[in-house]
């Protein structure tokens, strides 16, 4: 990414953007207080969303699902019509952001190619999960008790049980444990709006009998070739993780090389941090000793939808030895993009693969930034996980990084993946990736030992346990 | 609760709500957890490798139990909260630190305070018999997470949910 880029980025926001977060914002406030009884405020907040859909084909039932909401009846579809007019218009400014994006990187995207949904019948899980949210919604974060928390152990439950909702189940788990972490929520100097909105919005979504997010795996591509790491990003709450692993996939067939990326993760408990979470992983050793050695791959017969590689270890060989950097420096440039799913469309999914040379890192705002050419690009300190080696001292003393363009709450920012860095008047490249097969460093090593095997002190219980 | 002063929270999206658990040995005490109005959790027996001791602490009225999972009281309540009690106690102040605990439990660490033990033998706790079985069920439901299938599809959701704590 050159300093013309970053300037392109970074001035001036998409036209009609902070229209867009501020009608967001009112809802999130009326969310905050619960809909029960409407106020005058946020009724004219709620009103403003309505309007902002007024030329879209939800208009109608957005509308008439506000009216109702205003007048005090709030049913399981006027919420269902609530968070879709809320997300489309998150899912716009995604398409903006990322159109700015694009245009500033020169990057190609290939548009989402629609596939048939498979017909969804009436779901119990689901609809247990639903009555959950609406509770919520009419209740107000504000109003958030230990009951209301406890009350989301059977839906949760219900969700993890089926496999087919394992999504929402992860959401709703990660949700409902914040929630019980700071209840009662009314005592909370501040309560974080637009992300429990987000997940609020993003599970009502998720619960309708219709959203079929999943497509058979019959109308999913097929791809062969050399998949060429560039870095991982590592997600985990209290129940949940997985890794994202962005890379360059040269096609067997030949053409441009595309730019994917492909997932693994692992149910866990909250006991289980730092490098500890490398062993959830274990039924993926060729994509683990790819990230640790930094080995290409190659890949047979993959399933694959938009940019999403669907992971089948066996279905995977290590190759050569692989600079990301050199890959990046080479291939990034002219790799293709793809768009994502239309329901993931929001700026939180934005995940764009960067590579940034010559920089100065300096302090920021409290943080730190990378400045290219005079402009700062800020650091997601707060991203760089503690299961690899990546932290944010390795980060200052950088002069190139592989990274993940990312959005939030009106700036963009620089999540680090990798860096070259100066660390005892030695260049290194340190990668998150980089304990994927075990801890390399050795003071890191002894504490690791010292505190025990995690996983398998709780496999071992769970043996003695759970069969009972 | 992390960066709750910050002014820009309520706007954004990936904000780390409740900071990761710090590791701690697990062998003793595999679990551990402030809900339903307690500390509560789960203490392996040191001498048989078949049992568990399930203590809690009740936030507020500071009223303590231990029991086998099987209900039968513990030996060592005399009147005291038992070894078990102490270990739980400081098993959450690793995993938690003190102040979380402390803010849960409603109780005045004070100075000097640095244990879990330390803040337990400060309480004005007193004894009153509550069932095990509800722990001892999150307990299994929590090992249960450990059985659960991975995933190989992307969970895009997680986006919300950065890991982070590099080099804590
Ligand atoms: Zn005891």
């Amino acid at each position: 990414m050159l300093g013309t880029q970053l300037t392109a980025l970074t001035s001036g926001h998409p036209a009609a953007l902070t229209d867009a977060l501020d009608l967001v914002a009112g809802v999130d406030a009326a969310l905050t207080r619960g809909l029960a009884r409407v106020g005058e405020a946020d009724a004219t907040a709620l009103a403003g969303l309505a309007g902002a859909l007024a030329a879209t084909p939800l208009a109608d039932l957005v509308a008439e699902a506000i009216d109702k909401i205003c007048a005090g009846s709030v049913t399981p579809e006027h919420l269902a019509a609530l968070a879709g007019a809320r997300s489309a218009l998150l899912g716009a400014a995604h398409d903006a952001l990322l159109g700015q994006l694009d245009a500033a990187l020169g990057r190609g995207r290939d548009p989402w190619s629609v596939a048939p949904a498979p017909p969804a019948g009436p779901s119990p899980v689901l609809a247990t999960v639903r009555a959950w949210l609406h509770e919520v919604a009419v209740t107000g974060w504000h109003g958030v008790d230990h009951e209301l928390v406890a009350a989301a152990g059977t839906p949760v439950e219900a969700a993890l049980a089926a496999p087919e909702s394992r999504r929402l189940a992860v959401l709703l788990d990660g949700l409902a444990a914040e929630l019980r972490a700071c209840v009662p929520v009314a005592t909370m100097p501040q309560v974080p709006a637009r992300r429990w909105a987000d997940l609020w919005a993003r599970g009502v979504l998720l619960a309708q009998d219709a959203a079929a997010v999943d497509p058979p795996a019959d109308v999913v591509d097929r791809v062969d070739g050399r998949l060429l790491p560039l870095g991982v990003d590592v997600h985990e709450h209290d129940t949940a993780m997985q890794i994202q692993v962005h890379g360059l996939l040269e096609p067997a067939a030949g053409g441009p090389p595309r730019l994917v990326r492909t997932a693994v993760g692992a149910a866990k408990v909250d006991t289980i941090v730092g490098p500890a979470l490398w062993r959830l992983l274990q039924a993926h050793p060729t994509l683990l000793t790819a990230l640790a050695q930094r080995r290409g791959v190659t890949v047979t017969d993959l399933p694959a939808r938009g940019a999403d590689l669907h992971w089948h270890d066996d279905r995977a060989q290590l190759d050569e030895p692989v600079d990301p950097f050199a890959a990046a420096r080479v291939l990034l440039p002219g790799a293709q993009a793809a768009a994502i799913a239309p329901l993931n469309r929001h700026p939180a999914a934005i995940a764009e693969p960067v590579l940034l040379e010559g920089y100065a890192v300096r302090d920021h705002d409290g943080g730190l930034a990378a400045d290219l050419d005079g402009r700062p690009l800020a650091v997601a300190v707060d991203r760089l996980p503690s299961c690899g080696p990546l932290t944010p001292e390795v980060v200052a003393a950088s002069s190139a990084c592989l990274g993940l363009l990312r959005w939030d709450d009106g700036r963009w920012l620089l999540q680090p993946l990798a860096v070259r860095a100066d660390v005892k008047r030695k260049v290194v490249d340190v990668h998150t990736g980089d304990w994927a097969c075990g801890v390399s460093d050795a003071k890191v090593a002894k504490a690791e030992a010292k505190t025990g095997d995690a996983v398998a002190v709780l496999r071992e219980r769970a043996g003695r346990l759970l069969r009972r | 609760m992390a960066d709750v002063d910050d002014a820009g929270w309520a706007r954004r999206s990936s904000v780390r709500v409740v900071p990761p658990a710090r590791p701690r040995k697990l062998a003793k005490v595999p679990f551990v957890e402030l809900a339903d109005g307690r500390l509560q959790g789960v203490v392996s027996s040191g001498s048989d490798i078949e049992r568990v001791y399930v203590s809690s602490l009740t936030s507020g009225t500071h009223a303590y139990h231990c029991s086998t999972n099987n209900n039968r009281p513990c030996g060592g309540l005399r009147g005291t909260p038992c070894k078990h009690l102490a270990a739980l106690a400081d098993e959450a102040v690793l995993q938690y630190g003190l102040d979380r605990v402390a803010r849960y439990l409603r109780a005045d660490a004070g100075d000097g305070v640095t244990t879990g033990a330390e803040l337990l033998s400060r309480l004005d706790a007193r004894h009153e018999p509550t069932p095990a079985a509800v722990v001892f069920s999150r307990f299994l439901r929590h090992l249960s997470y450990l059985e659960a299938p991975g995933n190989s599809t992307p969970l895009p959701e997680l986006h919300w949910f950065p890991a982070t704590g590099a080099g804590r």
